[in-house]
């Protein structure tokens, strides 16, 4: 068996490559997208939170963040498509999710799901210490001008807040986003799917590729998506960087 | 065993008939991990080294090595091992190992990072007396720049320590034996996926969330004031 791995076609068709790169590509930006919207809003929540002076607020956001990041990303995945919705009391084939025309199902929103609560734990880490970097003048100076504690947190902590938070919130979308190669385990379509799904039925094909060139394939995909989206949060950077040490500030 | 597809969510009787079994498996996870994290000490350290080289055509590669490592999934690395460890061997054996080497690489690359971090932050000083004093290279790096920098890197070990245990799981792609492998298989079995991965999450906590208190003890006793 395992020698019929070599000397197979060194490349894929096209057909074979856009199904993966493709097909797979749409679902694998989705889940991260919809994870990484998911996840920035839990982690401002649950960051504010960790920083409130309630001692409730801050002890529900320590739970928060220590379960979020305690259980591992997979672990949550999987918890959240088959455990989950027996909790909840519902059938997983009753939800029906359409994307670009294909119905993803309950495990698509399970993984995305999974995955932003995964994100917010680690963000919520993100935030409060961005937020911890202020300096205290500066919310001293926003009480001296009587802001209430919403516009003080809008107008003066964040937006500094945003500098010190970028580079390890970009490495953290990176971290999501390799994440997402997880919901192919649950059933998502996404590229590792279409890939092992081409790596099984290759032993059918004639000639079908190697499984180093199918997964090579894989591996160079998600390197071009990591890529991707360090050079977003670089730039990012450099415009807020330009902001506020080139211009107004 | 025989569970009908009971109405009940969560029956306490199915949980310790399952824990034994769970925790089984979350032994051979620990065990992955275990080796996995030692490996990853001694190849990151390798890594951040030959990163350092003079020689271009030894730090170049280097760099795309860590590069790429570091921005793909640890699931798709380890697909793309199987194969390779697979022929001639046991396919439980190849799962196993390919687990291993996969954390290994993977947080090899990672840790490679934090030593270059640790042997950057060694004080100029250090590295000019090093050579006003003639040390050897060898001399140098074992007396003089490796002891002061590691403690510094220990902290972030520790942090790569919390994350391949929560990566560990993922041999189950591969088929490898660990917690995911039996809890999934004991869901599948007899239908009671509630029990299953309820327990897996919980004795998941039970071992992250002491490890993750080991690491901010590490971060106390050797991290620096970041202010």
């Amino acid at each position: 068996m395992a020698s019929r791995s070599w000397g197979r076609d060194a490349v894929l068709t096209w057909d074979q490559f856009s199904r993966i790169a493709f097909d797979g590509g749409v679902i694998t930006v989705s889940v991260f997208v919809m994870a990484a919207v998911l996840g920035t809003v839990l982690s401002l929540l649950f960051g504010i939170m960790g920083l409130s002076e309630s001692r409730l607020f801050r002890g529900i956001s320590r739970i928060y963040v220590e379960v979020a990041r305690g259980a591992s990303a997979i672990v949550l995945v999987f918890f959240a498509a088959f455990a989950a919705p027996r909790f909840i009391g519902f059938r997983t084939s009753d939800v029906s999710v359409t994307l670009f025309g294909i119905d993803v199902g309950w495990v698509f929103i399970a993984g995305a799901v999974a995955l932003g609560i995964n994100m917010g734990g680690y963000g919520a880490e993100v935030v409060r210490g961005g937020i911890k970097s202020i300096p205290r003048g500066q919310t001293e100076a926003s009480i001296s001008l009587s802001l209430t504690n919403g516009q003080r947190l809008r107008y003066v902590i964040l937006p500094q807040a945003v500098m010190t938070m970028l580079p390890p919130y970009g490495n953290l979308n990176i971290e999501v986003m390799k994440g997402t190669a997880l919901v192919s385990l649950i059933g998502v379509a996404d590229m590792t799917f279409f890939a092992r799904d081409l790596f099984n039925r290759r032993n059918f094909l004639e000639n079908g590729p190697s499984l180093v060139v199918i997964w090579g394939t894989a591996l160079v995909l998600y390197f071009i998506v990591s890529q991707a989206i360090a050079a977003f949060y670089r730039w990012q950077e450099r415009r807020f960087g330009g902001r506020w040490f080139g211009g107004r500030l | 065993m025989t569970f009908t597809l009971a109405q009940e969510v969560w029956r306490w009787e199915v949980v310790w008939e399952f824990l034994p079994e769970i925790a089984w498996g979350m032994a051979f996870t620990v065990l992955a991990t275990v080796i996995g994290i030692t490996v990853a000490m001694v190849l990151g350290l390798v890594l951040a080294l030959l990163r350092r080289s003079q020689i271009k055509a030894i730090r170049w590669p280097t760099i795309s090595i860590i590069e790429f490592i570091r921005s793909t999934p640890l699931l798709v690395q380890l697909l793309f091992l199987f194969p390779l460890v697979l022929p001639g061997s046991r396919v439980p054996t190849a799962a196993f190992v390919t687990l291993v080497v996969g954390l290994a690489l993977h947080y090899g690359a990672y840790t490679s990072e934090s030593y270059r971090a640790g042997i950057e932050s060694v004080d100029r000083g250090q590295w000019e007396a090093s050579i006003a004093l003639n040390l050897a290279p060898a001399t140098k790096w074992t007396r003089v720049i490796l002891p002061q920098a590691i403690p510094t890197v220990i902290p972030a070990l520790g942090n790569y320590l919390v994350a391949m245990v929560k990566d560990a799981p993922l041999g189950i792609a591969i088929g490898a034996f660990g917690i995911l492998t039996v809890a999934s298989g004991l869901g599948s079995q007899t239908f009671r996926f509630t029990e299953a991965y309820g327990v897996m999450g919980l004795l998941f906590l039970a071992v992250s969330l002491p490890l993750a208190l080991f690491a901010r003890y590490l971060e106390k006793r050797y991290g620096f004031e970041r202010t």
